[in-house]
């Protein structure tokens, strides 16, 4: 009680920040209609804990909600479930107030217990979430991922509209994590009652409902008419189908059978579709906030000299790699995407300079060059860019044999200090779970990942950038966002000078819709609900 | 009869024993974690160990494989380790499109090669016999993988005449099917061809003929049918091969059955799926063997007694 | 000559009658020059080519990245890397006539001995041995080789026991039985009884029987491997780039394959070439080797 006063003292003192532009609805969208979207492979789960790939995180993201969500097409933040909220001065309790009156999809009204529930769900181990991680600065968290505990002490109701939250330490990514799927609220008799099957009868707040699942065929999403936003969702119904091959579902989209081909425009048919101005008024194009990049082990030498690293970062011809994909990414310099904030814009980069990375190497010591091995997944197209990348090092003397293994071995040898010199992250890393530059440091630069089984396959470990970036992640007054994304910037580029990665390119989207398509172009490469943002998109041909 | 059936199911118990412990084995040895996998890039070491022992994945080999058992008996295969659906319901939903396959690439078989077989031995030595023979061959040396992708090419993409993969009609099974019989057709037409060449000397052929009987109505009426009971027998040996096939067939065409279920779950470690798919295919593959040794003693006494 | 007299006669087929009568066969004489001219290819590659197999180069792409056709400079067109498609078939070559020999003669090597050890032996042991072989029999061929293939870090060396691993059970049962109906031979028993040690009355007596059988599967068994290793190479698990194979180039490049069929249909059709070489040598082998088996005639 005493500590509900004094965080609402404090609350008083910062109230909530002035809300982001918030989305102005399309004039032309008319309710009705329903679409149809393609992919190759089998829906995984829509379980909201367990869901964790890019095919089914924008369909959890339309069938359930959370405490937060972004503006769509956007990455600004902007309330979701929770209509509005403080925080505390020191950064470290949250105050949520629910919206009143949302439902499930069962009909319930959701309430406070059901916030609680659902952030205790997806931090019990027995409920195997892979995103138990991100809620790790909430109080009590350790406790319930060593399982001596079974609910978060952090997270309190305080009546059945508010909820508060504290965290063990300051973290100014924690509204980002209220707006991820393993945040979404679940109501506990829906999952009680399918058990572990929850994933195939999913029931949440979202603006769609599951209506049907044939396994290997075909799903359907079925209006949420109760929904709590008003005027969405449009669409009457989306439905997915599943088993397509991406050439198939091309051709199916030109022939008016399928709105949007889920899996992209398949690299066969890219020149002919952008050849045709018909076709190619069809296709949005948008960044994503996604990094390719090649890690050099710092513990295996000579990766452990920094001339070596800088040479590799110069004898790379970027824009020849960019030209195998078909021109479909842009070449990158940093470890962050353009379209993240805290980006460096007028960053330069390592040049292309063959001649100079091979002096850089003589003044290592290495002039007649080394032999290493570069590891890489082993889909198209991942195998030809390992290809043209080893072109490049044996252009400065270094010859690597490539090592194209299944994406869990990679995985494997980056985990381990001793194994992989050289990886290229592609089809396997990086592309961001929210929209903050913090999320691109911990797990692949910061020491919290250099540890076996980690994600972090250079192995770089800074002592220092760690403490700068917990100090960036520490900055929770919103008003200091401009000084927080400065400090972000400045880790970045001392990463750059260490030269851990060779940053290769941000791939672009690619999605191509139908005629009877209507909505914003950014609405079709939604950074965050990826490929496309179900609730706000319609067609143009309802009466 | 019913002593040699019995006998011989216990062996094919024993075998399919034998298979599940030596393919969980490999599974188990593996140098790649498959407890990373499901736990994804952003879990912390504490997550991943806890995974690891929700899914009983710390145990030892015995115990593992044990529990595994246990569970096979009362008809539980086991969840998927990244969809977290019963294996045996993501099998059952997809062994329709898989039986389908198969039975149609036997349709197929059955129907090009005997009748390549059958032209063949009734001419000879000719041109023609030549011919066929050789294309038989070029079906048995044929990758599948290639015969798909030419199929497809010419028969779908470029005449536009089948659907350019997929499941659902008629059409769509055609081109999957062609591919998967093409290689059997190839083994039947000469199998056909021999066995029709020996029937065809046989006196009660030449009997037929010297009665008067138009050579057409020999053929048709007590020739053919006495060519193609070997070939029956054979049909089960063919599982086999199939089970094989439809991994690679099922890839190209983008055909819903457990070969691609299967890929998938290979190429993602979702080792409880390998270990059904490996089992229904094992279980298929014994069932038709034996289904094959049954039929062959009915088979070969009814030849002789003509 | 039959089989029995053969026997009696304790006396092999003389080598040049069965080579002649192979000759006489226009089959097999196609066969034999098709594995003839793979041979050459991948012996003399580098001098049938101007070009490495693994140079990417600037002008083998179009302006926009795509893969070119067949032309004056490019006898069979380039691949999505830029790089010569008739010199990376040639090349290739080699991986597949290296693996496919290979994998094979390991696989015949294993199938030997236990079809041979669990024929003559029988009893127990025999009885262990074809009980595993039965085993082998149940497990999907393909689906075991891709599992093995996925899971283990594809070298070439990996690839070629997987291949053999999966492709020694016919071998072994064929050996087994006709091991069996030569040990139970008069003359068998008349040799142990003048005692002579097994092993001399394997080696003297009996493996010589089977020879031409081992040298039938064994041409067969060829092209079996050279499938299974084009398939394994297809699926991504098999021979990695960016040393050519067959079955890797159609994989690297089959995304393309509406755009640039060549890529797939060149290197697929050697793939059937050389499988149908060794079918029509082993078939004919067969035929010429053993008169009593079916084949073609």
């Amino acid at each position: 009680m005493k500590n509900w006063l004094i965080s609402t003292a404090f609350a008083l003192a910062v109230a909530m920040p002035a809300v982001a532009q918030d989305y102005q609805p399309d004039p032309n969208a008319k309710p009705g209609g329903g679409i149809v979207v393609t992919y190759k492979d089998d829906v995984a789960t829509l379980d909201p804990a367990i869901g964790y790939d890019w095919q089914n995180w924008s369909m959890i993201k339309s069938l359930f909600d959370g405490l937060m969500d972004y503006v769509p097409g956007t990455t600004e933040l902007r309330p979701g479930l929770a209509s509005s909220y403080e925080i505390s001065g020191d950064g470290t309790v949250f105050t949520f107030h629910l919206r009143p009156g949302v439902k499930f999809h069962n009909g319930r009204e959701m309430t406070a217990e059901d916030v609680k529930y659902s952030f205790d769900r997806v931090t019990n181990p027995t409920t195997q979430s892979p995103g138990a991680g991100f809620f790790g600065s909430i109080l009590g968290y350790d406790a319930m991922a060593d399982g001596s505990a079974t609910a978060l002490e952090g997270v309190k109701v305080i009546d059945p509209m508010t909820v508060e939250v504290t965290l063990s330490r300051p973290d100014a990514t924690f509204l980002h994590v209220m707006a991820l799927n393993f945040a979404s609220i679940v109501p506990k008799e829906a999952v009680d009652a399918a058990g572990a099957d929850f994933g195939k009868l999913p029931v949440g707040t979202g603006a769609f409902k599951l209506a049907e699942w044939t396994i290997g065929q075909r799903l359907v999403f079925a209006k949420n008419t109760d929904y709590w936003r008003p005027g969405v969702p449009y669409l009457d119904q989306v439905t997915f189908e599943v088993g397509q091959e991406p050439i198939v579902a091309l051709l199916r989209l030109q022939n008016g059978e399928v709105d949007v081909p889920g899996d992209g425009i398949p690299p066969a048919k890219f020149r002919e579709v952008m050849g045709d101005p018909a076709q190619a008024a069809r296709v949005v194009v948008g960044g994503q906030l996604q990094t390719g990049y090649v890690t050099m082990n710092v513990k295996m030498a000579p990766f452990d000299k920094l001339e070596v690293r800088r040479a590799v970062n110069m004898a790379i011809n970027k824009d020849r790699i960019v030209q195998i994909i078909n021109g479909r990414a842009v070449p990158a310099n940093q470890p962050l995407p353009p379209s993240m904030p805290g980006y460096t814009k007028d960053y330069k980069g390592y040049p292309y300079d063959p001649a100079g990375a091979k002096a850089l190497l003589a003044e290592a010591g290495l002039g007649d060059g080394f032999e290493t091995e570069l590891f890489v997944m082993n889909t198209d197209p991942n195998p030809r860019i390992a290809q043209a990348i080893q072109q490049d090092l044996a252009g400065i003397g270094v010859k690597a044999s490539i090592k194209s293994l299944a994406q869990a071995n990679v995985i494997a040898a980056g985990g381990e200090p001793d194994q992989a010199p050289m990886i290229w992250s592609g089809g396997m890393a990086w592309i961001a779970d929210f929209p903050d530059p913090s999320n691109f440091y911990g797990p692949i630069l910061g020491c919290a990942g250099a540890v076996q089984g980690g994600w972090n396959w250079s192995w770089y470990c800074n002592a220092d950038l760690d403490a700068q970036a917990t100090a960036a992640d520490s900055i929770t007054d919103p008003a200091m966002v401009g000084e927080r994304m400065q400090k972000w910037s400045d880790v970045y580029m001392a990463v750059m000078r260490d030269a851990p990665w060779v940053p290769i390119f941000n791939e672009q989207r690619y999605t191509m819709k139908s005629k009877r398509m209507g909505g914003a172009d950014a609405l079709y490469v939604d950074p965050v609900s990826i490929p496309v943002n179900y609730d706000y998109v319609f067609v143009t041909d309802v009466q | 009869m019913a002593a040699y059936l019995f006998h011989r199911l216990l062996q094919s118990a024993l075998i399919l024993l034998g298979v599940s412990l030596i393919t969980f084995f490999l599974l188990y040895a593996l140098p790649a974690d498959p407890v990373r996998q499901i736990a994804g890039r952003s879990a912390t070491a504490q997550t991943v160990e806890n995974i690891r022992q929700q899914l009983g994945l710390d145990q030892p080999f015995v115990v593992q494989y044990w529990r595994y058992l246990s569970g096979l008996v009362q008809g539980d295969m086991g969840r998927s380790y990244l969809q977290k659906s019963q294996v045996s319901e993501l099998i059952a939903a997809r062994l329709p499109a898989s039986l389908l396959l198969m039975a149609g690439a036997i349709v197929f078989e059955l129907v090009l090669g005997l009748t390549m077989g059958v032209v063949a031995a009734l001419r000879r030595g000719s041109a023609t016999d030549q011919t066929l023979m050789i294309a038989s061959f070029v079906g048995v040396s044929a990758p599948q993988f290639v015969v798909g992708l030419l199929l497809l090419y010419v028969f779908a993409v470029q005449l536009g005449w089948f659907p350019i993969g997929g499941y659902g009609t008629f059409s769509h099974l055609v081109l999957p099917a062609a591919t998967m019989g093409i290689l059997g057709s190839g083994w039947y037409s000469r199998m056909m061809r021999s066995s029709m060449i020996e029937v065809l000397r046989q006196d009660y052929i030449r009997t037929a003929r010297a009665k008067g009987l138009a050579r057409y109505r020999v053929i048709l009426r007590h020739a053919l049918p006495n060519a193609i009971l070997p070939i029956i027998a054979m049909i089960g040996i063919d599982v086999g091969i199939f089970m094989g096939g439809i991994v690679v067939v099922e890839s190209v065409f983008g055909w819903p059955g457990i070969g691609q279920l299967a890929w998938q779950a290979i190429q993602r470690i979702d080792i409880p799926i390998i270990m059904g798919v490996t089992l229904v295919s094992a279980c298929a593959i014994v069932m038709g063997n034996l289904l094959a040794d049954l039929v062959t003693p009915f088979i070969d006494p009814r030849i002789r007694l003509r | 000559m039959t089989k029995a007299s053969a026997a009696e006669a304790n006396v092999v087929p003389t080598p040049p009658t069965a080579l002649a009568r192979l000759a006489r066969r226009k089959m097999a004489l196609v066969g034999i020059a098709l594995i003839a001219i793979a041979f050459g290819g991948a012996v003399f590659a580098p001098w049938l080519t101007p070009y490495t197999p693994n140079d990417q180069m600037f002008d083998g792409l179009t302006l926009e990245g795509a893969p070119m056709g067949p032309s004056g400079t490019f006898v069979l067109g380039t691949d999505l890397l830029g790089r010569d498609l008739l010199t990376r078939i040639l090349y290739g070559a080699r991986t597949s006539l290296l693996i496919g020999v290979v994998a094979n003669g390991i696989a015949l090597i294993i199938g030997t001995v236990f079809g041979v050890t669990a024929g003559y032996f029988r009893g127990w042991i025999g009885g262990i041995l074809m009980r595993f072989t039965d085993l082998m029999m149940a497990f999907p061929a393909l689906l075991l080789a891709i599992t093995l293939a996925a899971i283990f870090q594809p070298s070439l060396w990996i690839v070629v026991m997987v291949i053999a691993t999966v492709n020694w059970v016919q071998t072994a049962r064929v050996l087994y039985t006709e091991t069996t109906s030569l040990a139970e031979r008069e003359f068998i028993a008349a040799e142990r009884t003048l005692g002579a040690s097994n092993l001399r009355i394997l080696f003297r007596h009996i493996l010589p029987h089977l020879v031409p059988t081992i040298i039938v599967w064994g041409t067969l068994g060829i092209s079996t491997t050279v499938l299974l290793e084009a398939t394994l190479s297809y699926l991504g698990i098999g021979v990695q780039p960016p040393t050519p194979s067959w079955g890797n180039i159609i994989f690297e490049n089959q995304t393309y394959f509406q755009a640039a069929p060549w890529l797939v249909f060149f290197p697929g059709g050697a793939i059937l070439i050389l499988a149908l070489a060794f079918n029509l040598v082993g078939d004919a082998l067969r035929d010429v080797l053993d008169p009593t088996q079916r084949g073609s005639e």
